[in-house]
This record gives structure tokens, C-alpha cells and sequence, in this order.
């Protein structure tokens, strides 16, 4: 039932309605496939992640019109091609494969868990196609075929722990986080990265928590515990999605202020906002690359076309949807220098590419495959948005392989100049698909 | 022993109490004000440098003036602070003049007085964490002599949590002259608070400011003590040591309560999301997997009740979820009775088949939700009579786990009474135990069946209004709970509605207290093993049914 939901070629349909028009769409795109540049957009519609993916597809549609509007790509017209995972992850390798192999996408724009990403790159290498990945993950991983438009942990979690320690003097961590290999390598680094400063092991709390987790009465009560030993504390958080809310009320239950010990997430931004009341989570802080509060000409102007395209005032933008705005457009220049969608050739030009990002500055796509991006931490306000209170000077490189950690200090990541996602510096070698 | 209550500082204050405060406050402000400025215009210090900083937009600047202006001795400072706290505090980007936006017109915060024209494009200055914690601190300070006593409190509590040093003659002066009791606690407290780390205070003082402390016996009362500075001499260090032990002691007895107080808490959620499954799964047989996107589809009722409130009757908000009660069980009920009348009974006796059905619907019904309401989050506000919470001892208990407990139980007790001492309750048990017999007397079974499986749907309904308080209303609300509610009732033993009680609360507590030593993820896994091996050994769970029905 679910998998004839999936396919569909234009955008807006409800996935009801999808059903219907299933047989329509699949003539039509087969008599034009000729003229037409096909674009997957490989982002779960239904299931757990459908609250956060079906944003960034309606996204890449208004991406793709806008492009169409423009006049297309190498003369031809943009067509999306979007495909539902329905948030399961064995399904996501299937959908990638049928995008390649029979839709004959030119890239796949997708994916936001990392075990879903893990999950289509052997579909990637082994059909040799492009993933733009639009979310910040935990680094680690540089393959040809991927180019990763998010926060490496040295774009957002490092600079934010740099923010708390050296602005609201905090010496005592809580590293709460959802049980997955995002959280868990985040703190990981993060642990040997506190260490590194100085910080004692007592002086860390390391907590995990199953996916959804609801009753936050124990923990939230222990960080306040782990807080009151006379030491400024705050909560470097990783919590994942659908878990954040019953977590800030909890929060906000039990007295908690931002005052006395504020809580950093990376997970958490204007759309998971949405669906709490902010006033009690005044001062709370979000580390991203982009906030909707952002003022800009471009930013601004990106928020009116969403609002006219959502025909919805009140629709918010966010950090993962301007990674996709970037790596889309980025996407686009280098196959109009390459001349051609052949995946090869746009790999090969992709890095040095550069692009005007919504917040004043100018992004560039590194040989690493990750891009350069500014860091911003914001303090909830009580309307949902953020207030920016720190920023980088600079645009900060992407880095695929932490230094802090034991593994991966001696690990680059450099397709131009060695053709390798982990050469190792001290032996000169590239450990190719044998170390990961 | 009776502790003084120090009030905790609570997030959830209801808006209405804090804008009645505020505009109190206003109002005696303002009184203070004409009658000051007239009186003070000479020895007024000037404060004009200070206001100056405001307009720098710049954090540390702003937190630099808040502190300067704590100690100004300016009658105007009280002012200045308290607008900025409510973001009245403006400035113009371009000519770095700073006014107070007031109900009555722009005020010059270094006099006081009204400005006739202000510029237009003004904005507010911008506060983080570090301007509003030294905002908490100047306020503290600055409000200690207020004439409102609940205002006083407020400002001991702050001075408490601040220890400011710069503030000890002020609450010395406030202390000598407070008359009520529970604020002039709190006042001392505050001074003991202070005097605690400072080091050149006289040591008979602090010995006995850290008697007063230690007599808190709370989580607090440890992190003060322990910031006892270093130099200190021996005695104290040695009696802010025995008041830790002591705290300790204390709090690890308290440790206990809170988390058995946790667990009932858990188990009342586990028994609100298991109570409907009990009738459909318990009672009829039914493998329901569809029970979750019931109290899903209970929760969206809150949400749009709330929703048209908000639009149509601000004024009714706090009676939201009364309202949404029976609506929500009435617009369930009858889901309930459509899928039961068009899938389920065409499977009784094939549980696979059912097993499968309802699966599916419970996608459909998710999927449908997600096309109406959208994926995202919605929100759903609490009341203000579920907002906050109080103390006992050192548990704090919030309003709502508390409501949530009492709700459990009352929709406990109420199914309980409708299955044992009405009519329909009569011929539910009736036809689940003997169909063809209850048949044989009468009864439309056909019928029964759908009112039960109705009257579990609803159930689940009324639960989601209760559980939309505490979780993420989103399209995947149920599916947090459908595995939580099997194992509650597959515990507790499938048919009996006390088992379910008793299991509900058994599993809440045994998690909660399992949760500290073992963590979240942890904890979960070993109590499915716990409940695994106990189904071994008693298959019909905590609870079984005797007698014929049980065969058949």
C-alpha cells in the first residue's frame, strides 16, 4: 500500500490523492524523459521523520520551480522526481536505487538520519550517483559520492561548547543525547574535546535516552542535581526530534531557567519549535548555521518566496532547508561549468564551487565534500524564533575527521588532490573502503 | 520537621499572575515616582553615563550598566531594570538615545520625566542569559524594599540565588525592618547566603550563617556550602562539612520518595494509554493495534478545541480540556464503532488477520491525521490550574503529573462502575464470556460488540486529551504507546481490569527506580526481560481469570 503512495512527479499532492494519479504521472514521465533533467528527492513523507523531512521536499520543489522559472538547466527543464522512505531505513537503499536506476536522476537530494544516509551509500557508490545531505551529522565519513551540505561537529557542537565555556563561564557538562550514532559520536568528540580543555571526567554527565522518550522526570531532576554542585552547568543536548518537547516541558516543569542552567541543542530549530510554547524556554540557546531570524536581503527574500510558495504566512525556514538552498544551487553551477549531468564530471567540478548562503556570506564546497560555513548560537525568544548572540568571524571549513578523537586525528578527507575520503597523514596512505 | 519555605523560583507562573504583578508593580512605581522625583531632584544621583551604555547594543556593555545601576542609589534604577526585564527599555540605532516605553508615552530613564517627541524607529535592547541573570540580581537588589510583600519575597529569592555581596547592607536594612515572617526568613537566608562566601565577614556570622543553611537539607544548601572559600577558617570548614553529610543524608531518603512519586506517575500514563486497550484487547480479544492512533486522535480533539477556543472564547481556555473530554471520547468512540462495524467483525476468533487489519488502519488513520494537520507538532497549551508546582519536603511535585494521577484513577473507577453496575457492563461481560449463551438470552451481541469496542475507543480518546499535556501531539503521538499499553495489560492479565491497575503501576514504579542506576535504555530493556521471564512462569499474568471463560 505505502510504496504505491511514494511516486510522484508533482508537488502538493496529499498522499491520499497520491494513489490516484500514480498511473498518470509514471506515462507522462516516461514520454518526456528525454527533455527533462530528472532531480530525486529522497525524504521520508510518512513515519517518525515525516515531521522534519517533508519540509526540506517541499523545499527542493520550490527550488526546483524557481530554477524552471529561470529558464532550467543547459536549456532543459527540472523535473523532481519524489520517492517516500516512509522512515524506514532499509527502505531508503531501495528508494535511492529505484531513483537511479529507474527514474535516471541526474542527484538525489535527501536523507536526514545518519543511519539512513549510512544506509544508501553503497546504492551511491555502487550505481555512482550524487547525495546532497542537507543535516548536521557527526563527521567521520567522507565518500566521493556524497556531498555534505550540514554542520560537521566543528561547525556546530565545538563552537557552541567554545560559546558556553568562555561566555556563560560554564566549567560542569551535561551531554544529553538520543541512543543513536549521531549523539554518540557527538559526545564522543565533544568528551575528548572538553578533556582537551581541561575539563575533569567528574565534571561531565553523559546521559542517553531511547528515541521518543516521554517521561523526562528522572533525568531532568538528576541534571538538576548534577547542576547544583556549585559549578556553572549547562546542557550540551543531542536529543533527537520528537523527544525535545516533553524534555523543555519538563524542563520548565521543574523549574529549570536558561538563567541557571541553559541548554545548547543542535537538533532543535524553528520547526520543532513550533509546537511548543516558548515563554517558559526563554534563553535556551540552539547552535546552527542559519536562523529564519537571520536579517539579510537574501534570507528575507528566500522567506517571502517560501511563504508564497507554502501559501502560508507562517510557515518557518531553517538550518537544513538552507543547506539544501546551498548544495541545490551549488549543484546547479557545477552542472552548467561541467556542461553536462554526467555524475563524474559534476563530482570532479563540484569542489571550489561557491555560493552566496543566506546569511551574508559565501559558501564554498571544499575537496573534503563538506562546505564553509559561519556559526551562529541564538537564544530562544518567547515567539519561537531566535536571537542571534554569537556568531564566527569567518566562514569555518567543514571538517570530515574530528582531531579530538584517538581514530581520526591523523585522518583528511581530499578528493582533488589524493582521490580519498580518509588518507591518513603519518603513514601517506589512503585507507580507502577498509577503514570504514 | 517544617522547613522554611523559600520560594522556588517557578517557571510557570500563569501570564495572568505575572501582568497582574507587573502592572501592580507599575502602578506603585509610578506612584513612587511622582513622589520622588520632586522631593529627590537635588541629591539625585546622575545616572545619564550609565543609561548611555543601554544604547551601545552590546551585551556586555548592557550587563555593565545593570550592575553599575543596582548600586546607583538612583530612585530611577528600580525603573530602568524593570523595563528592561519587559523589553520596554528602547533605544534609536542611530542617535544611541535610550527611552522607556511606558503605557502613558516614551520616559527619559536617567530623570524620569516624559519626553515630548521620541524617534520612531526605535528598538528594544537585546537581553541573553548573562544581561538577564544580572538583571535577576539588580532587581533582587533593587526591589527588596518594596512595599508589596510578595515583591520582597521575589527580590529575597533573588539576592538568595544571586549572593551578590554588593547587596548585604541593603538586606541587612530590609531584614531590621521586615514585619512578615515568611519574608524575613527568606531575607535571612538570602544574608546567610552571602556571608557564606565572604571572607572577610565576622566569624560568629558566618558560623551561624551556615547553621541556617545547613538547616535547609537541601540540593541548595549543598552547592552553597560547598562554595565555602578555601581560606576559610577550620571551624567553618568543618561545620559546612557536617551540614553536607547531613543534606546528603536527607536527600538520599528523598531520592527514594522522588522516584517512587516518579514511577506513580509513569504508571498513571501507562494505565491512562493501557485502560482502553484493556476493553478492546482485555475484554473482547481484540488485537488492537490501532489503539494508540486512538489517543492520538483524543489528543488532535484537545488541539482543535483549543484551537477554536482561541479563536471563537479566549475566556473559556482554562475549561480547554473539560470541554475537550467528552468530545473527545464521543468523536473516538464512534471511530471506534466504524472500524469494529466495518473491519473487526468480520475477524473475531482470527486474531493474525486482526493483528494485520488493525495495523493497517492504525497507518491509515496516522497517514490521514498527517494530511489535515500537517506532520509538524502541534500545539497544545496547559491550563493554568496544571501549570507550576509545589513543594513537599524536597519533592516537587508539578500540578500536572498530579492531575494526571487523579485523572487515571477517576477513569479507572468509572469503567470499573460501567462494567460491574449498568446494563451495557452487564451484557459486555456477558457476551465476552458466553456469546452463543448471551445470544441464546437476548442480547444483540453484534451490537454489545460495537459499544464495547466503542466504549475502549473512547476511553483511549479521553486519554489522549490527558496525555497531550505531557507529549509531542504529532501523528505518531500512539505509536510511544501501543508496546507500553500491550505489556501493561499482558502483564497485569488480559481480562481483569484491576490487574491492569496493579500492573500499570507496578511497571511505572520498578522503571523509575530502576532508571537511575541503570539509565533510560537500559532500565527499559530489563524490565522486558523481567516481564518476558514472568510470563514464563505465570502466562496469564498478575492477575488471571478463573473459571470456564478462560477455556473457551
Amino acid at each position: 500500500m505505502l510504496g504505491l503512495l511514494g511516486r510522484t512527479t508533482r508537488r502538493g499532492f496529499g498522499a491520499l490523492a497520491a494513489a490516484a494519479v500514480v498511473a498518470g504521472t509514471m506515462g507522462v514521465g516516461a514520454a518526456r524523459a528525454e527533455d527533462t533533467i530528472k532531480v530525486g528527492i529522497l525524504h521520508s513523507l510518512s513515519g517518525t521523520m515525516a515531521i522534519s523531512e517533508t519540509t526540506l521536499k517541499d523545499v527542493m520543489l520550490m527550488l526546483i520551480e524557481e530554477q524552471n522559472k529561470k529558464g532550467g538547466l543547459l536549456g532543459k527543464k527540472l523535473e523532481a522526481v519524489v520517492v517516500d522512505p516512509a522512515s524506514n531505513w532499509p527502505l531508503f537503499a531501495e528508494k535511492a536505487r529505484e531513483l537511479i536506476t529507474k527514474d535516471k536522476v541526474a542527484a538525489v537530494f535527501g536523507c536526514w538520519t545518519s543511519v539512513s544516509r549510512k544506509s544508501v551509500l553503497p546504492v551511491f557508490k555502487e550505481l555512482n550517483n550524487i547525495l546532497f545531505y542537507p543535516v548536521q551529522y557527526e563527521g567521520e565519513e567522507s565518500e566521493r559520492n556524497v556531498f555534505y551540505t550540514g554542520a560537521a561537529p566543528n561547525q556546530q557542537a565545538i563552537p557552541a561548547v567554545d560559546y558556553l565555556a568562555n561566555e556563560e563561564k560554564v566549567e560542569r557538562w551535561v551531554l544529553a543525547g538520543t541512543d543513536y550514532v549521531y549523539p554518540r559520536t557527538t559526545n564522543k568528540i565533544l568528551e575528548a574535546y572538553l578533556k582537551s580543555r581541561g575539563v575533569k571526567a567528574e565534571d561531565i554527565m553523559i546521559n542517553y535516552t531511547p528515541f521518543g522518550h516521554s517521561d523526562w522526570q528522572t533525568i531532568v531532576s538528576d541534571i538538576k542535581k548534577f547542576g547544583s554542585a556549585g559549578k556553572k552547568t549547562a546542557v550540551v543536548s543531542t536529543i533527537n526530534g520528537d523527544a525535545n518537547v516533553p524534555f523543555y516541558k519538563e524542563l520548565a516543569n521543574q523549574g529549570i531557567k536558561a538563567t541557571d542552567i541553559p541548554v545548547v541543542a543542535f537538533s532543535v530549530g524553528e520547526e520543532e519549535l513550533a509546537g511548543i510554547d516558548t515563554k517558559p524556554l526563554l534563553g535556551h540557546l540552539a547552535a546552527w548555521n542559519y536562523f529564519m531570524s537571520i536579517d539579510t536581503p537574501e534570507n528575507k527574500a528566500f522567506i517571502d518566496k517560501w511563504h508564497a510558495f507554502t501559501k502560508n504566512p507562517k510557515r518557518v525556514t531553517n538550518d537544513p532547508m538552507e543547506a539544501h538552498y546551498i548544495g541545490f544551487n551549488m549543484w546547479v553551477k557545477a552542472v552548467e561549468k561541467a556542461g553536462t549531468t554526467d555524475p563524474d564530471k559534476v563530482i570532479a567540478t563540484l569542489p571550489g564551487i561557491q555560493q552566496a548562503n543566506l546569511t551574508g556570506g559565501v559558501s564554498q564546497m571544499l575537496p573534503n565534500h563538506h562546505i564553509t560555513k559561519p556559526v551562529f548560537i541564538g537564544e530562544i525568544k518567547d515567539n519561537g524564533q531566535f536571537d542571534v548572540v554569537w556568531k564566527t568571524k569567518d566562514l569555518i571549513p567543514g571538517e570530515a575527521w574530528s582531531k579530538y578523537l584517538e581514530g581520526s586525528k591523523n585522518l583528511v578527507a581530499d578528493w582533488v588532490k589524493y582521490n580519498c575520503g580518509n588518507y591518513d597523514t603519518t603513514t601517506n596512505k589512503c585507507l580507502g573502503a577498509a577503514a570504514k | 520537621m517544617m522547613r522554611l519555605p523559600l520560594p522556588v523560583p517557578q517557571a510557570n507562573v500563569s501570564p495572568s499572575t505575572l501582568r497582574t504583578l507587573f502592572l501592580s508593580f507599575l502602578a506603585v512605581l509610578m506612584a513612587g515616582l511622582v513622589a520622588s522625583v520632586p522631593a529627590r531632584a537635588q541629591s539625585q544621583p546622575d545616572i545619564s553615563g550609565i543609561i548611555a551604555k543601554f544604547g551601545n547594543d552590546s551585551y556586555s556593555d548592557t550587563t555593565d550598566a545593570v550592575a553599575a545601576l543596582a548600586t546607583s542609589g538612583s530612585p530611577q534604577a528600580a525603573a530602568v531594570v524593570e523595563a528592561l526585564a519587559a523589553g520596554n527599555l528602547l533605544y534609536d540605532p542611530a542617535t544611541k538615545a535610550v527611552f522607556i516605553r511606558t503605557p502613558s508615552g516614551m520616559v527619559d530613564p536617567a530623570t524620569g520625566a516624559i519626553v515630548g517627541s521620541a524617534p520612531a524607529n526605535l528598538s528594544p535592547v537585546r537581553a541573553n542569559n548573562r544581561v538577564r541573570r544580572a538583571l535577576d540580581a539588580a532587581a533582587g537588589a533593587l526591589t527588596l524594599l518594596n512595599a508589596d510583600p510578595a515583591k520582597r519575597l521575589d527580590a529575597a529569592a533573588a539576592v538568595f540565588k544571586s549572593r551578590d555581596a554588593a547587596a548585604l547592607p541593603t538586606v541587612e536594612a530590609a531584614i531590621a525592618k521586615e514585619t512578615v515572617p515568611a519574608v524575613k526568613a527568606a531575607l535571612a537566608q538570602a544574608r546567610a547566603a552571602i556571608l557564606i562566601g565572604k571572607a572577610d565577614a565576622p566569624e560568629p556570622d558566618r558560623r551561624a550563617a551556615i547553621q541556617l543553611i545547613a538547616a535547609r537539607g537541601d540540593q541548595e544548601s549543598i552547592s552553597l556550602l560547598r562554595s565555602l572559600p578555601a581560606n576559610s577558617p577550620p571551624a567553618l570548614k568543618a561545620a559546612a562539612e557536617a551540614g553536607i553529610t547531613k543534606a546528603e543524608e536527607s536527600l538520599k531518603f528523598w531520592a527514594v520518595v522522588q522516584n517512587v512519586w516518579y514511577g506513580l506517575s509513569l504508571g498513571s500514563v501507562l494505565l491512562l494509554a493501557a485502560i482502553g486497550l484493556a476493553i478492546t484487547f482485555g475484554v473482547m480479544g481484540v488485537i488492537n493495534m490501532a489503539h494508540g492512533e486512538m489517543v492520538m486522535l483524543g489528543a488532535y480533539t484537545t488541539f482543535v478545541v483549543q484551537e477554536l477556543i482561541r479563536q471563537k472564547a479566549p475566556y473559556l481556555f482554562d475549561w480547554s480540556l473539560t470541554i475537550a473530554l467528552p468530545l473527545a471520547f464521543l468523536f473516538t468512540a464512534l471511530v471506534g464503532i466504524l472500524i469494529e462495524r466495518t473491519v473487526i467483525r468480520f475477524l473475531y476468533g482470527r486474531p493474525l488477520e486482526t493483528l494485520l487489519a488493525t495495523w493497517g488502519v492504525s497507518l491509515i488513520l496516522q497517514q490521514a491525521v498527517r494530511s489535515v494537520f500537517g506532520p509538524t507538532n502541534q500545539e497544545v497549551g496547559a491550563p493554568s490550574w496544571m501549570s507550576g508546582a509545589f513543594q513537599i519536603g524536597q519533592l516537587s511535585i508539578t500540578y500536572n503529573r498530579l492531575w494526571i494521577i487523579c485523572f487515571a484513577l477517576i477513569v479507572f473507577f468509572t469503567l470499573l462502575l460501567v462494567l460491574r453496575r449498568t446494563p451495557l457492563g452487564l451484557y459486555v461481560r456477558a457476551v465476552t464470556q458466553n456469546r452463543r449463551m448471551a445470544a441464546a438470552m437476548g442480547i444483540r451481541t453484534g451490537r454489545i460488540d460495537a459499544l464495547t469496542f466503542g466504549l475502549g475507543s473512547g476511553i483511549a480518546g479521553i486519554a489522549g486529551v490527558a496525555l497531550s499535556q505531557i507529549d509531542n501531539v504529532s501523528p505518531n503521538l500512539g505509536q510511544g504507546y501501543i508496546i507500553d499499553s500491550f505489556m501493561v495489560v499482558v502483564f497485569g492479565g488480559v481480562g481483569n481490569l484491576w490487574g491492569t491497575l496493579v500492573g500499570a503501576f507496578t511497571l511505572g514504579v520498578a522503571n523509575k527506580l530502576l532508571e537511575p542506576f541503570a539509565g533510560a535504555v537500559l532500565g527499559k530493556i530489563l524490565l522486558l526481560v523481567f516481564i518476558i521471564l514472568f510470563i514464563q512462569k505465570r502466562p496469564r499474568g498478575l492477575f488471571a481469570l478463573k473459571g470456564r471463560a478462560v477455556e473457551s
